[in-house]
């Protein structure tokens, strides 16, 4: 493939590979599946050149490839605050993915898609909480690849073969246990935000161990307990036991070795970890709330309807809602998505509120149930967060100000 | 002081050292305009990395700084070359992506980073063989 045997583009992508295998350590590649691009988001003309150069050589994607977010709402145009010149650069990043190959997917969260791996695939995907549920969740197999890496990837349809691709790399190392759970945190949906930030504090980039994690309603609460857990760390992989499929034991999770290192979770310390994430007090007024990052499911949306319907938010207080494209069509066709937009639903597809201009000229408090988002978006687009369930949001937007657990 | 290093890019370089005591993530962390590190945490907030020798323990963060060091480099606005403690592959990323599409060079090498000044001279050279030497001059005056 070096010598352009299957083209100048794999070429120019097996030589990259070849030099980061070197870089890395590892000794041998080995086939992948399926890859998932991070490379849509525009950082500089760089990024650009890369994805260009392989669109000029005539470069395709090797295997089944997905596209995380990109800098801009292509559904939703009128929503982004960016000038026309900068605006260029960024669609031409997204539409030369599409040249290659890649399905315009346009999620961070590749797993609510029809290109969700099954158990044991070998993968190369991007973005750090779908390499979190990728592995964790599913057991699929992944490094945290990035920029021009997965690409690289894609366009290959292989891996170095290191890292978690290995067996051997996958068993956990660190041992996190509950002291005196209380019944209501083990019922709400931000125990799994606090738990994956201590997580990923704690754990630096060893594979942590999760005993007596309560089972989870559905799947996002262990997406939210991921992308915390990879915001605030370089977590790549968790075992839960009994309810992640590596982890049927505690012995199965170590896979028979013992843990490193044993840590407790109590109740202060997860109180602790989600009051940081909010930095006004209860009763504060509120701009907007922010849903779904990652990417809210259907699901999400099912449980987020029947309580808009119930609190009737109606103050002009936009609730944005980041979602994916496909899952956005399936409410169109339900008519559920014209109904959000009457209590202040903006949908925002393709990309998301805190790396974008949408937000950008929003003054005060913006509340959010994620994790994530409470994490990264005061640096990135500079605004004050509040943290609390989804409840708590939708009632903030009816009542316009923080109110949490009524 | 002369050591060897590993060079994950090999090349040749010299500047004046800066020496992190925390290692920086180039996305969000500095302006590629200015070179010009911007991280609000950081200690060293305000020093410019431009054409210097950076000296840290680490890459650290999002995978964005693969791009965020190729466009950099492409800048003109890079350091002008790297000694880390530890290696560091989405560094590494950015350095082969603009030695690919640019060709331009920026030696990556990581070794013994301990007795490291900064602002003092010091050079980046390749010796072969995966191999750099790291010299750094201990006179004082001239630069400073």
């Amino acid at each position: 493939m070096l010598d352009g045997e299957k083209g100048a583009a794999a070429g120019m992508a097996m030589a990259m590979l070849v030099r980061f295998c070197a870089a890395l350590g590892a000794e041998k590649l080995l086939d992948i599946t399926r890859a998932h691009i991070d490379g849509c988001l525009y950082h500089g003309q760089a990024g650009l050149d890369f994805v260009d150069r392989l669109v000029a050589l005539g470069g395709k994607v090797h295997v089944p490839t997905t596209l995380n977010v990109g800098s801009i709402d292509l559904i939703h145009p009128e929503l982004m605050r960016v000038k026309r010149e900068d605006e260029d650069p960024m669609r031409r990043l997204m539409s030369a993915h599409l040249a290659l190959g890649c399905a315009p997917t346009f999620t961070c969260a590749p797993y609510q898609t029809r290109f969700r791996p099954r158990f044991g695939e070998q993968i190369a995907w991007g973005e750090s909480n779908a390499i979190v549920f990728a592995n964790s969740v599913i057991g699929a197999r992944t490094n945290r690849y990035g920029d021009f890496i997965d690409l690289c990837c894609a366009l290959t349809g292989r891996a170095p073969a290191w890292g978690l691709h290995l067996e051997a790399n996958r068993r956990g190392q660190i041992l996190y246990e509950f002291v005196g759970l209380s019944a209501s945190r083990a019922a709400s949906d931000s125990l799994y935000v606090a738990v994956g930030l201590l997580i990923g504090e704690k754990s630096g980039d060893h594979v942590p161990v999760i005993k007596g994690l309560p089972p989870p309603r559905d799947e996002d609460q262990l997406k939210a307990l991921g992308a915390a857990a990879a915001s605030a760390g370089s977590v790549a992989m968790f075992h839960a036991v009994g309810i992640t499929p590596e982890a049927a034991t505690v012995g199965e999770a170590f896979g028979g070795r013992k843990p490193d290192q044993t840590i407790t979770i109590s109740e202060a310390d997860l109180a602790q970890a989600l009051a940081r994430l909010s930095k006004v007090p209860d009763g504060s007024p509120i701009s907007a709330v922010s849903l779904g990052t990652p990417h809210f499911s259907l699901d999400e949306w099912r449980r987020l309807i029947p309580l808009l319907r119930r609190l009737r938010p109606q103050r002009d207080i936009p609730i944005y809602v980041n979602t994916g494209r496909d899952t956005l069509s399936e409410l169109d066709r339900s008519g559920e998505l014209a109904e959000s937009r009457g209590f202040g639903v903006r949908p925002v597809a393709d990309t998301c509120t805190y790396v974008t201009a949408i937000l950008k000229e929003i003054e005060g408090v913006v509340m959010t149930n994620s994790g994530k988002w409470a994490h990264y978006a005061p640096g990135n687009i500079g605004v004050t967060v509040a943290f609390g369930e989804l409840e708590d949001c939708v009632r903030s937007a009816a009542i316009g100000r923080v109110t949490r657990g009524a | 002081m002369e050591r060897e290093a590993v060079a994950v890019i090999a090349g040749n370089a010299e500047g004046l050292a800066l020496v992190l005591s925390q290692s920086l993530s180039f996305w969000g962390g500095i302006d590629v305009a200015t070179g010009r590190i911007i991280d609000a945490n950081h200690p060293d907030r305000g020093e410019t990395v431009t054409g210097r020798i950076l000296v840290m323990p680490s890459g650290r963060g999002s995978s964005s700084s693969s791009s965020v060091l190729a466009e950099a480099i492409r800048r003109k606005t890079a350091p002008a070359g790297i000694i880390l403690a530890r290696t560091d592959a989405i560094l590494a990323v950015g350095a082969i992506v603009a030695d690919m599409l640019y060709a331009v060079r920026m030696p990556l090498v990581v070794g013994d980073t301990e007795g490291l000044v900064s602002d003092l001279p010091t050079e980046i050279r390749d010796v072969g063989a995966s191999c750099c030497v790291i010299r750094q001059d201990a006179r004082t005056g001239g630069d400073r």
